[in-house]
């Protein structure tokens, strides 16, 4: 970490990463996918999120199956849904996040987002993070995602479940 | 006891001499001519296209915004402290947050990962500064690159420093017309220094609000008294020699930057108002009415220091602040931009008031620094006034696209 580079704008690095086709892919021609203002939420270990927003500048639908990096063991596809008692649960996307041709996912806190699992080592604010996403047809678009502190997609948030200290 | 009735016509003889004040002001606008007077009266206008709020500054060029950029109603200093081991390559990382969330807040846009954007769509001229204190750039580059005049300013004898307003290693200053952009941007931009450093000081400032006069208006501090006459025209030749530096060497990063003087004046309100308009005149050297000097009739006539009266004594007392802060040496020049700041005093005062004067110089021995010497040996206005804390930053030139403000150190 602390590969300080340089980038136009954080996140705005990542704006346009052209899709790469892997060896079995479509004979078709991609278009693009974009990515916009990606961030990762710094974290000392343990879990932390990433986010930013992608859009579908091709004119099939895709759909997002994986993500990789370096700092984390793994990464899931997390979507966060209303749960029977009222709440916010987030569970694993099933099939991964389909975007059709023209369409923008938002990964944001308290929706959908990627999941770091395993924090490898300290991500500090101002890293740049490497992420690759992997979509359904094996193509995949490398991200650089800028890390900030942020006090807030808390994986269970759950108000006033911590206030013994309070009154 | 008093009865309502008495009550009542009490009330009624102050609003009659309210409305007696309020026509010798009027008067007075109109006598003062074109130098200071007021548009005609109308009715209140609806603003529906909130145009003044969508005003935005640039963010990148050769020197840093907030600088020569017009002078916006609200300014909030903050000096921070750098957190332990906080080293060059934190410093880098800091810097480029920072710098992010400046241009994109100073765009009317949300930062990155913001978690209030909707305050960030009114810019009203959102202006984000940074300067750094000697030790920020000890860490970044070592010592042979903390410019001479980066450090404490010499003691002086009309200083009553408090710690909690001066020093620092990091100023962030935040500037804008409107109150609540300013807020929005100075808890994010604390937010994503909080892993490098903490606030150690914060001063807010204000001065009139946009569109209350025309724009370029000298401001009067709270002494009543313009404050400022003599400053560089940002744009001209002479406001970049005295405000933009010019490093060599281990110094080079400075190159574009210039130095930034924070003093926080405490204006003694109780004492200025046993003074009477006359002497609070004589105290300054210009009249308090219109800011011309006393031997003058408008507030840009120049001073003329050798004027005598018939007594023979100076029309411009020797002792007046506009003569002690006059240069003696042609280098003695300094920009300024002063905001007033007001805020609840303590035990049985009314008021706790003053100048957070800031002035921008490209070197402060050498501009700055023998025009306080002179004021602190001698300056009516001392008799009013006290220094309560004081701050010298080095403010890093601008940055292009793809930089970020202090790349020319840490890069």
């Amino acid at each position: 970490m602390n590969a300080v580079r340089t980038p136009a704008r954080l996140g705005a690095l990542a704006a346009v990463a052209a899709l790469t086709l892997s060896a079995c892919a479509s004979a078709d021609e991609p278009g693009e996918i974009t990515v916009t203002d990606p961030w990762v939420k710094t974290a000392e270990s343990g879990m932390t999120a990433a986010f930013g927003e992608l859009t579908n500048g091709t004119d099939e639908t895709v759909v997002l199956v994986a993500a990789a990096s370096a700092v984390s063991t793994e990464i899931q596809l997390h979507e966060t849904l209303s749960d029977e008692s009222g709440g916010m649960s987030m569970s694993e996307k099933e099939g991964g996040f389909a975007i059709a041709p023209g369409e923008t996912l938002t990964l944001e806190p308290g929706g959908n987002h990627l999941m770091l699992m395993g924090v490898t080592e300290p991500i500090e604010a101002g890293d740049i993070v490497d992420v690759t996403l992997t979509f359904e047809d094996g193509s995949t678009v490398d991200v650089t995602a800028d890390a900030k502190d942020y006090m807030g997609a808390q994986e269970s948030y759950a108000p006033g479940a911590e206030m013994e200290m309070g009154s | 006891m008093s009865s309502d009735a008495t009550d009542l016509g009490r009330g009624l003889s102050r609003r009659r001499f309210l409305f007696g004040g309020a026509a010798v002001g009027a008067g007075a606008a109109v006598a003062l001519g074109v130098d200071r007077a007021l548009p005609p009266s109308r009715a209140a206008e609806l603003d529906a296209a909130g145009l003044n709020g969508a005003r935005t500054v640039a963010f990148h060029g050769a020197h840093q915004c907030g600088i020569d950029t017009p002078i916006a109603a609200h300014a909030t200093y903050l000096g921070l402290g750098l957190r332990d081991g906080v080293d060059r390559e934190d410093l880098a990382r800091m810097m480029r947050v920072l710098t992010d969330d400046a241009e994109r807040l100073m765009a009317g846009e949300g930062a990155l990962a913001d978690t209030e954007p909707e305050l960030a769509t009114v810019p009203a001229a959102l202006t984000v500064t940074f300067g750094f204190g000697p030790q920020l750039v000890r860490r970044a580059a070592g010592s042979s690159a903390v410019p001479a005049w980066l450090g404490p300013l010499p003691a002086f004898g009309i200083d009553a420093l408090e710690e909690q307003w001066s020093g620092g290693d990091l100023l962030i200053v935040v500037s804008s017309d409107d109150a609540v952009t300013v807020a929005h941007a100075v808890r994010m931009l604390l937010k994503d220094s909080r892993s490098f450093a903490s606030l150690a000081w914060r001063q807010d400032g204000f001065r009139r609000a946009y569109g209350s006069e025309v724009s370029g208006t000298t401001m009067r501090n709270l002494f009543g008294q313009v404050d400022g006459t003599t400053n560089p025209e940002p744009g001209t030749a002479e406001f970049d020699q005295v405000v933009w530096a010019t490093g060599s060497g281990d110094t080079a990063w400075l190159t574009g930057g210039t130095s930034l003087v924070l003093r926080r004046i405490r204006m003694n309100l109780d004492t200025w108002d046993e003074v009477d308009p006359t002497a609070r005149s004589f105290a300054v050297g210009r009249r308090i009415a219109d800011g011309a000097p006393l031997t003058g009739s408008r507030e840009s006539d120049p001073p003329d220091f050798e004027a005598t009266t018939a007594a023979g004594n100076t029309v411009i007392s020797p002792v007046a602040h506009i003569a002690r802060s006059r240069p003696v040496d042609s280098r003695e020049v300094i920009f300024r931009r002063g905001y007033n700041y007001d805020v609840a005093p303590s035990g049985e005062g009314v008021s706790e008031t003053g100048l957070l004067f800031a002035s921008f110089q490209a070197d402060v021995d050498a501009q700055f620094t023998p025009i306080q010497r002179r004021l602190d040996q001698a300056d009516l206005l001392n008799t009013w006034t006290t220094p309560i804390g004081s701050a010298v930053f080095a403010i890093p030139p601008g940055c292009a696209p793809g930089g970020f403000v202090g790349d020319t150190l840490l890069a």
